[in-house]
């Protein structure tokens, strides 16, 4: 049985003259939890419209379950669940009816809808408001919603477009470990992100987005192994004096970027730079020294930050 | 160091292992898909029916008050009623038709703008195996049930003030509704082609109104100056309001009758085109 749930050679999305997606080759093997890296307007969210077939592919090949979207959108959406960017309920609606009314589109009879709502609103910690309407709920509660209500049909992919967006760091932890039981379930999760720390947790394998382009790609470690060194000095001078000490920072590291507010000094051994610094008679308003994550790897692909 | 502990104790499955199977599934019938997206808005009449219910029994009963009462005996003792007829039974079947133009308007316009743009329930509902015209169905139907529901309570309530002549009256209710959606189906279009909702207000005040007050409602369009006749012959409200006074005053229309259902089509007919467009233009980009 063929194994990747997901195939796309040259994908390509544009909208008249403006190009979305240009030209990406991706693999999503089935029990992955894959996502794509990337800031605003990288082309993640066009890319997760033409995988859930509900945006027409404007050239190249994707599969998605060994079908072809263009034939068989609706076969391949009965077999996805798609938790988009805005929750997208009825929030005239209690919780559950939005369940119920969900499990109908996928064909799910009544009684097989309530006993799916049952598990899901258990799943989602939403038992207690069940019969609640949806709109006065926190933004954490709906983005759960959200969630269960895409896995009614029981999906084998999940999409999940920027899942965390807007939410609290408390509620973003709870939704990252429902979003791991089910990785453990099995199901397989496709991620879009422009958060380095959810990629990080989240992703087994990622691509980094930029410009409608695929501009590196491999696990979380490999990422940063490949494009980044192991630690980072973080330093911060008074306004205005931060120029005067590139040249010196560059003298003991392997790179140096120069951001706005502080310069990251790029080395094995951060502790070993600073004191070189140090010997050299620089004093920073404040040092920082740490492991590199994906947004260094960002920084260093493309020259810019994820989050402006 | 992770900033998620790990998985614990096994809990609610939601993923795996449910008693709902995952793979590929039974494709659905157009039948049991266009059920799905009905199953939907009933749900959402259902949560509002008590309020419309109430203002379905009292908005009648003010304009049978106040037009066929009050305006009426006015009319009937000035020039004797508009033909054979009393004013009350000559403007009853009118606002019949126009209730429905109203109605069909009004539940095509923000509930569907919504739909798009604020809850965006449709691209939801999209990203199943339910296709645009499935949604479209499937909100109509209900719609329409609901314009019938409508224009047969309006019928019932004018019945108790002797506004009608015939038992015909009872085809005033499929006229109703009918009226009603060819007001209803272009509005989906302009809803799924404009990007706010003023454009609402411009159309009700710009299009609405006038369409009311010269479609031969409240007094007979041969009242109006000949070159101003035009105006109501194109717009769907005049031959709805026609067909309706014709059941009202069990008077059968003959083959001009088919001409003004056949207009009233027409505007379905063209508008669920220009709708089924603009949804796939706005949703499915």
């Amino acid at each position: 049985m063929d194994d990747v749930l997901l195939r796309a050679r040259g994908l390509r999305k544009t909208f008249g003259d403006f190009v979305a997606v240009d030209g990406i080759d991706v693999e999503v093997r089935r029990g992955e939890a894959f996502g794509f890296l990337g800031p605003n307007g990288a082309g993640k969210s066009s890319t997760m419209k033409m995988v859930g077939c509900v945006s027409p592919v404007s050239g190249g090949e994707l599969s998605i379950l060994g079908l072809d979207p263009a034939t068989d959108g609706a076969a391949i959406r009965a077999r996805l669940g798609v938790c988009p960017q805005q929750d997208m309920l009825d929030e005239d609606l209690s919780v559950e009816e939005n369940l119920w009314v969900y499990g109908r589109f996928f064909g799910l009879s009544k009684r097989e809808v309530r006993a799916r709502a049952e598990e899901l609103l258990e799943f989602a910690q939403l038992t207690e408001r069940r019969h609640d309407r949806v709109e006065p709920l926190s933004g954490g509660m709906k983005r759960r919603l959200t969630i269960a209500r895409a896995l009614v049909n029981n999906p084998e992919v999940l999409l999940l477009d920027e899942p965390t967006t807007g939410l609290d760091p408390q509620a973003r932890h709870v939704l990252w470990d429902r979003l791991y039981r089910l990785k453990r379930d099995g199901v397989t999760l496709i991620i879009t992100t422009h958060y380095m720390d959810e990629a990080e947790q989240l992703c087994d394998r990622l691509v980094v987005m930029d410009h409608g382009r695929i501009v590196a790609e491999g696990s979380p470690r490999e990422l940063i192994d490949r494009h980044s060194t192991r630690e980072v000095v973080e330093l911060r001078f008074p306004v205005d004096e931060q120029e005067r000490h590139v040249e010196a920072a560059r003298a003991v590291a392997d790179r140096v970027e120069v951001l706005p507010d502080r310069l990251l000094v790029y080395t094995a051994d951060g502790d070993d730079a600073l004191a070189a610094l140090h010997g050299r008679g620089i004093q920073p308003l404040s040092a920082l020294v740490r492991r590199s994550t994906l947004e260094d790897v960002f920084l260093h692909l493309t020259g810019r930050t994820l989050v402006d | 160091m992770s900033l998620v502990p790990p998985p614990t104790a096994p809990t609610a499955d939601a993923g795996g292992s449910g008693r709902l199977a995952a793979g590929p599934r039974r494709p659905l019938g157009r039948g049991e898909r266009v059920a799905a997206a009905m199953a939907h808005h009933v749900l959402v009449y259902r949560r509002t029916w008590r309020g419309s219910v109430i203002s379905r029994f009292l908005s009648p009963l003010f304009f049978l008050a106040a037009l066929g009462l009050g305006l009426g005996s006015l009319v009937d003792a000035g020039s004797g009623g508009v033909g054979q007829q009393s004013y009350l039974q000559f403007v009853v079947p009118g606002i019949i038709a126009y209730q429905g133009a109203l109605l069909g308007f009004g539940d095509a316009t923000y509930p569907v703008l919504g739909y798009i743009k604020w809850n965006r329930m449709y691209s939801a509902t999209l990203a199943t195996p339910l296709g645009v015209t499935d949604v479209l169905v499937g909100h109509l139907t209900v719609l329409a049930a609901n314009l019938a529901v409508a224009t047969a309570v309006f019928v019932a309530v004018a019945a108790l003030f002797g506004a009608f002549a015939s038992w015909w009256v009872l085809l005033a209710v499929p006229v109703g509704m009918l009226t009603g959606l060819a007001f209803a189906v272009p509005t989906f279009a302009v809803s799924a082609t404009i990007l706010t909702d003023n454009v609402f207000g411009v159309l009700y005040r710009f299009v609405l109104t006038p369409v009311l007050l010269f479609s031969g409602t409240f007094f007979p369009l041969e009242q109006l100056p000949g070159w101003l006749r035009p105006v109501a012959w194109v717009t769907p409200l005049w031959h709805g309001v026609v067909l309706a006074r014709a059941a009202a005053a069990g008077e059968w229309p003959g083959a001009v009758g088919l001409v003004h259902l056949g207009v009233i089509a027409l505007f379905i007919g063209v508008g669920w085109v220009v709708a089924h467009r603009a949804f796939t233009r706005r949703l499915l980009s």
